[in-house]
C-alpha cells in the first residue's frame, strides 16, 4: 500500500534526482495513447460484433420454421394438422402460417417481384415462436412424422452454430488484440526506459556513490514511466470514445457497423485501460531498471 | 572500520599493486601520497567498494566487501563521505541540492534544512546555493564536494585531491574542517600531491603519511 501511495504521490526530491528526458517522455505518452486508442476501438468492435451475433443467434434460437409439402390436394388438411400439432406442443408460444404475400416477399430477392406464386409448387411455411424454455425438437419431429407426413422442422440449429462460433471467434480475436497491444506497450516502454537509463548512466553512478540503493534509483524511473503510460492511455481512451461517438446510430441490418461502442458492464473496459497500461508500464520499467542497474557497476 | 588485507589490483595484465594492507581505524588520519599513476585513486575506490579487489580482502565496517550485496554496499557508502577528484555532481540540480543528495537518497531529506545552510556558509557557498554545478569554479565545486561528503556525518571521510583547485586560504579551511571531524572520531584518508600541505598539517593532527609507489605502500620518511 505504501509503495502504491509512493507511486502516485511520489517524492519530489527523489524525482528530481533523475533529469527529465524530453524525447522518451513524449514517446511514451504518445505510444500509450495510440495503444489505448487501438484497444478501445478493438474492444468496441469485437464487443459490437459479438453482440450482433448473439442477438441473431438468440432470435434464431426462439424461432423455427415448419415446412409443409406443396401437395395441392392435401395442403389445407396438412396445414390444419400441423397447426393442431404445434399448438398442443409444450414450449411453443405462438404459431403462424405465412400468408402468400409473406412467402412471395421471402422469395422476391431471388426471383423478383412478379413471381406467380399460385402457379408454382411452393411449400407452405409456418413460423414457430418458442417460449423461453423452448420445445423438444426431436419429440415434435416424431409427432409431425406421424401426423403430418412430409413436414420438415427447421429449428435453425445449422444457422445458429456458425453464428455462435463467429461470435466466440470475434471475442477471441478481440482478446488477442488486447494482449498484443499490452505486449507492444511493454516492449515500447522497456525500450524507452532502457534508453533513459542509458542516457542517465552518469546520474546513476553519482547516486550510487552517495549511497542510493537500487530501489531508490529504479523508483524514480518506474514512477515516471508508469505515470506517463497511464496519462497517455487516458488521452487515448478519451480520443477513442470520441471517435466512437462519431459513428452514426442505426438499427436493423446496419447495426453491425454502426452501433459500435460499449453497453452495460462493457463500459468498465474504457475505465480499466489506463490503469492496466500503467501496470504494464510499471512491470516493464521495473524489470528494465533492475536489469540495467545490475549490469551497471 | 575499513581494512585492506593483502589486496591486489590491476588493469588488464598490468598489476597496479599487490598484497597491499591498510587499516582505517576510528579517529585515524592518513595522507596518501605518490606519483601520478601509482594507484592512489584506485586504492581509494577499493576503500568505498567502487572496485572489487582482485586478490586479498577488503572489509567495510566488519563485513567482507566481496560478500556484500548491492544494497549493503549502498548502506556502507552512507557511512563513508567521499570527495572525488572530479567532484561528480548532478549538473541539473542546484549546488544545495547536490550537497543534500546523500540525505535525500537516504530518505532523510528533512534533516537537511539546518545542516545545509550551516555547511553552505561554512564552505563559503551560501550565495551560490541555487546555482548549478557547471556555473561554479573548480574551487567552488571542490568545496561543495567536501560539504556533500560530510553532510551525513560519516564515520570515514575519503578525499581524492580535495585541495587541488582551491587557494591556500580555502585549502587551509577545508583541512581544518577535516581535522575537526577527525577529532570527533571520524577516520580521514586524503590522497594528495601537495606535500607542503601535509607538512603544514603535521602540527595540527597526528597523521600517518603513506606513500604508494611501484605497487608498494610504505610509511613516508623524514623527507616530510
Amino acid at each position: 500500500m505504501k509503495a502504491l501511495l509512493e507511486l502516485f504521490v511520489g517524492d519530489p526530491q527523489a524525482d528530481r534526482a533523475v533529469p527529465p528526458t524530453g524525447m522518451t517522455a513524449r514517446l511514451t505518452v504518445f505510444v500509450a495513447a495510440v495503444m489505448a486508442f487501438l484497444a478501445i476501438i478493438s474492444l468496441a468492435l469485437s464487443g459490437s460484433a459479438g453482440r450482433v451475433a448473439d442477438r441473431w443467434a438468440d432470435e434464431l434460437a426462439q424461432s423455427s420454421t415448419l415446412r409443409l409439402p406443396s401437395d395441392g390436394a392435401q395442403a389445407d388438411a396438412l396445414l390444419v394438422s400441423a397447426l393442431e400439432v404445434l399448438q398442443t406442443t409444450p414450449g411453443v408460444q405462438r404459431v403462424r402460417a405465412l400468408s402468400p404475400d409473406e412467402q412471395q416477399a421471402l422469395l422476391e430477392p431471388w426471383f423478383g417481384p412478379d413471381l406467380p406464386l399460385d402457379t408454382l409448387p411452393i411449400p407452405q411455411l409456418i413460423e414457430i415462436i418458442a417460449d423461453d424454455d423452448g420445445y423438444d425438437a426431436e419429440g415434435l419431429r416424431a409427432r409431425l412424422a406421424a401426423q403430418v407426413p412430409g413436414a420438415v422442422l427447421d429449428d435453425h440449429t445449422s444457422w445458429r452454430a456458425p453464428l455462435l462460433a463467429a461470435a466466440s471467434r470475434v471475442r477471441l480475436i478481440g482478446w488477442a488484440v488486447i494482449l498484443l497491444i499490452a505486449a507492444v506497450i511493454a516492449a515500447m516502454i522497456t525500450l524507452a526506459a532502457q534508453a533513459s537509463l542509458a542516457a542517465n548512466a552518469q546520474v546513476i553512478r553519482v547516486l550510487r556513490l552517495v549511497g542510493a540503493r537500487d530501489v531508490y534509483i529504479a523508483r524514480a524511473f518506474v514512477r515516471r514511466f508508469t505515470l506517463r503510460a497511464g496519462l497517455g492511455a487516458v488521452g487515448g481512451v478519451i480520443i477513442g470514445l470520441l471517435a466512437l461517438q462519431l459513428m452514426p446510430d442505426s438499427d436493423g441490418v446496419g447495426g453491425l457497423i454502426t452501433n459500435i461502442g460499449f453497453v452495460g458492464v462493457g463500459w468498465i473496459w474504457p475505465l480499466l485501460i489506463p490503469p492496466l497500461s500503467a501496470i504494464v508500464a510499471f512491470v516493464a520499467t521495473r524489470r528494465a531498471a533492475f536489469a540495467r542497474l545490475r549490469e551497471q557497476t | 572500520m575499513i581494512e585492506l588485507d593483502q589486496v591486489s589490483y590491476g588493469y588488464g595484465d598490468t598489476a597496479l599493486f599487490s598484497q597491499l594492507s591498510l587499516s582505517l581505524a576510528p579517529g585515524s588520519f592518513h595522507f596518501l601520497t605518490g606519483p601520478s599513476g601509482a594507484g592512489k585513486t584506485t586504492l581509494l575506490r577499493l576503500c568505498y567498494a567502487d572496485l572489487q579487489a582482485m586478490a586479498g580482502r577488503v572489509r567495510l565496517f566488519g563485513h567482507n566487501a566481496a560478500h556484500l550485496d548491492r544494497d549493503a554496499v549502498a548502506l556502507a557508502r552512507r557511512r563513508i563521505g567521499v570527495v572525488h577528484q572530479d567532484c561528480q555532481f548532478l549538473d541539473h540540480l542546484s549546488i544545495a541540492e547536490n550537497i543534500a543528495l546523500p540525505l535525500t537518497v537516504a530518505d532523510r531529506a528533512h534533516e537537511a534544512d539546518g545542516n545545509l545552510q550551516e555547511l553552505l556558509s561554512w564552505v563559503g557557498l551560501g550565495p551560490q546555493a541555487a546555482q548549478l554545478p557547471p556555473q561554479l569554479s573548480g574551487g567552488e565545486r571542490q568545496r561543495a564536494a567536501l560539504a556533500r561528503a560530510v553532510i551525513m556525518s560519516p564515520d570515514v571521510i575519503i578525499a581524492d585531491e580535495p585541495t587541488g583547485n582551491v587557494d591556500a586560504e580555502m585549502s587551509q579551511r577545508l583541512l581544518t574542517l577535516l581535522v575537526e571531524l577527525n577529532k570527533m572520531g571520524k577516520a580521514v584518508l586524503i590522497a594528495t600531491h601537495d606535500l607542503a600541505m601535509i607538512r603544514s598539517m603535521k602540527a595540527d593532527v597526528n597523521a600517518r603519511v603513506l606513500r604508494l609507489k611501484d605497487g608498494h605502500l610504505t610509511q613516508a620518511g623524514a623527507d616530510l
